[in-house]
């Protein structure tokens, strides 16, 4: 089971920003171990974020995107108290999903 | 030198118990071997001794005509008696910093890592300031045999003239071959090297 | 670099010391602005996290948690203690610091066998440290917590004497020691600013600021990790995860920055 996400979700005036801490590894399939071996790729491919039923963000993500990325955006039309959604896939089929409140 | 002898030895013995207790015993047992670095790493000379137990600033005049000594005779001029190589292989010995690490392979050549410490060609900016610019090297000193064989000392044993230096003994320890040496000579005096552009 | 600048530098020799000082400085504001953007965002949370989750989990052959861990406060008191290690402990007998008092209570409280945790100390990617994740929740609960090493006790004088000892120690091929690199004030390698360990301001700097996330490495890095990977540039052989001379060290340097404020998990290069 992958490690959750650290999820913080705000209001500030009518907008919503959130910022995701994610625990992925994020190998290129470029590094080398520390044996010398190249270490397989294994990065996420989708990354998506649901409020109240509809689809507030969407990522498409490829091997350049740092290990345990940090993940910032804002949306409209939400309210306090209001759950916000985050989803990953990853390139080995494996998925994640973590849930915040909106404060 | 007898008399040296004796003042050296007089030194030693006023020296309070636990300074003189071998150090590199109790060093022994938190460290292990590790590819190329082997424990005997930890054994000092004399030099390395002498510059545990006193602070640059604090050694006394003996100790450091001793270290310049035991240094300076290490010191072996190129076979051939030509000082400068290629400044080209020169620049890439500076620029790379691996070699002698449990990390690194042990048949590739080990760099000097001359950047780490020292400003050398222009275009270079990463450079640190462990050790003076080397920039226009030999365009402000020219190339005399004392200049040229002055410079080989100091590549070649670091100690001879400044006891205690931070800086490696390159030839004496074997870090550098006399080849790569040379390089870095015409790094440091070529006319046509970046570094003195 | 680009060619009209590079050449403007040619031949403008006093203009090359303003200009190191600005590229250092280049470099010192990436990490800064880095920095910024995570506000007060941390990768190393995900560290954290993970710790307090194997802290509060019965796990191991005795399937325990580490509820009854002393780290030098008591008995499962995690808040503050790692600013009071390293410390004398007389359960072992011996100065600890976090790492080692980790493995022991590992070992002593979970029944965990001690080379196994010593083969994953440090994490690569997917194979996952233990001891880093626990490291890093213990040291965040000392956040603001002020370095506190009385050394009322002999063997922890007898540790702090070893520790300077090893700072001072020139050796191996090229005669380094820490002091070859740490013991002045404005020195860096390369573009690597050096903090300067031997007075109180510089080892605070360095010190509050262990474990980190290293972003470099893309791992949470304790202390301990920090010094051997520097004697392993030193050319020196492997320092011994929770030796006496990593303990020591780490003592030593502790004392250095005594009064300052935790930091920590911070972020670095």
């Amino acid at each position: 089971m992958p490690d959750p996400m650290l999820i913080r979700a705000v209001l500030k005036g009518e907008t919503v920003e959130v910022k995701a801490l994610i625990a992925h590894v994020m190998e290129t399939g470029q590094r080398k171990d520390a044996d010398g071996k190249l270490v397989p790729a294994h990065y996420i491919e989708t990354l998506t974020a649901t409020c109240g039923g509809r689809q507030v963000f969407r990522a498409e993500w490829g091997a350049s995107i740092a290990r345990n990325p940090y993940l910032s955006f804002r949306f409209k039309g939400a309210q306090a108290g209001d759950k916000i959604t985050l989803t990953w896939t990853d390139t080995a089929g494996a998925s994640r999903s973590d849930e915040a409140t909106i404060r | 030198m007898r008399r040296l002898a004796l003042v050296l030895w007089g030194l030693l013995n006023a020296l309070p118990a636990q300074a003189a207790e071998p150090v590199n015993e109790r060093l022994r047992d938190s460290f292990e071997a590790k590819n190329q670095a082997t424990l005997e790493r930890l054994e000092q000379d004399e030099t390395q001794q002498l510059c545990t137990r006193y602070a640059p600033t604090d050694l006394p005049a003996e100790v450091a005509r001793r270290i310049q000594s035991l240094n300076q005779s290490t010191i072996k001029p190129p076979a051939d008696g030509q000082y400068l190589g290629d400044f080209t292989r020169g620049e890439a010995i500076a620029q790379r910093g691996t070699g002698w690490q449990s990390s690194d392979d042990p048949a590739k050549p080990a760099g000097g890592n001359c950047y780490a410490c020292h400003q050398l060609a222009a275009a270079e900016v990463a450079y640190g300031n462990l050790g003076p610019s080397l920039y226009h090297y030999g365009k402000l000193r020219g190339a005399s045999a004392e200049v040229l064989a002055a410079t080989w000392g100091k590549l070649y044993n670091s100690n001879a003239t400044e006891p205690c230096s931070r800086m490696p003994r390159f030839g004496h320890r074997g870090i550098l071959d006399e080849q790569q040496l040379k390089d870095l000579m015409a790094l440091l005096f070529d006319p046509a090297s970046p570094v003195n552009q | 670099m680009k060619p009209l600048f590079a050449k403007r530098l040619r031949g403008l020799g006093a203009l090359l010391l303003g200009s190191f000082a600005l590229t250092a400085a280049a470099s010192d504001d990436a990490l800064r602005e880095y920095r910024e953007m995570f506000g007060d965002d941390n990768p190393a949370a995900l560290w954290e996290a993970r710790g307090e989750q194997l802290w509060q989990t019965a796990r191991g052959p005795q399937h325990a948690s580490l509820a009854a861990c002393d780290l030098g406060l008591g008995p499962g008191v995690v808040k503050g203690a790692y600013a009071q290690l390293p410390r004398w402990f007389a359960d072992t007998a011996r100065v600890e610091d976090l790492e080692s008092r980790l493995l022991t209570c590992m070992t002593e409280l979970q029944g965990f066998p001690r080379d196994a945790l010593l083969t994953t100390r440090f994490g690569d990617g997917e194979r996952k440290s233990d001891l880093e994740a626990l490291a890093a929740y213990v040291v965040g609960a000392s956040r603001g917590a002020e370095i506190r090493l009385p050394l009322q006790h002999p063997a922890e004088q007898a540790a702090w004497a070893l520790g300077q000892a090893a700072f001072y120690y020139r050796a191996g091929p090229h005669d380094f020691s820490c002091a070859t690199c740490h013991a002045q004030a404005d020195k860096r390698i390369r573009l690597q600013t050096l903090p300067q360990l031997t007075t109180a301001e510089g080892a605070r700097e360095a010190y509050t600021h262990w474990p980190a996330y290293r972003i470099s490495q893309g791992e949470l890095r304790t202390f301990e990790w920090r010094l051997q990977d520097c004697y392993r540039q030193q050319r020196f052989p492997q320092l011994k995860f929770a030796s006496e001379v990593a303990v020591g060290l780490s003592l030593f340097l502790a004392k250095t920055a005594e009064g300052g404020a935790m930091a920590a998990p911070a972020i670095r290069r």
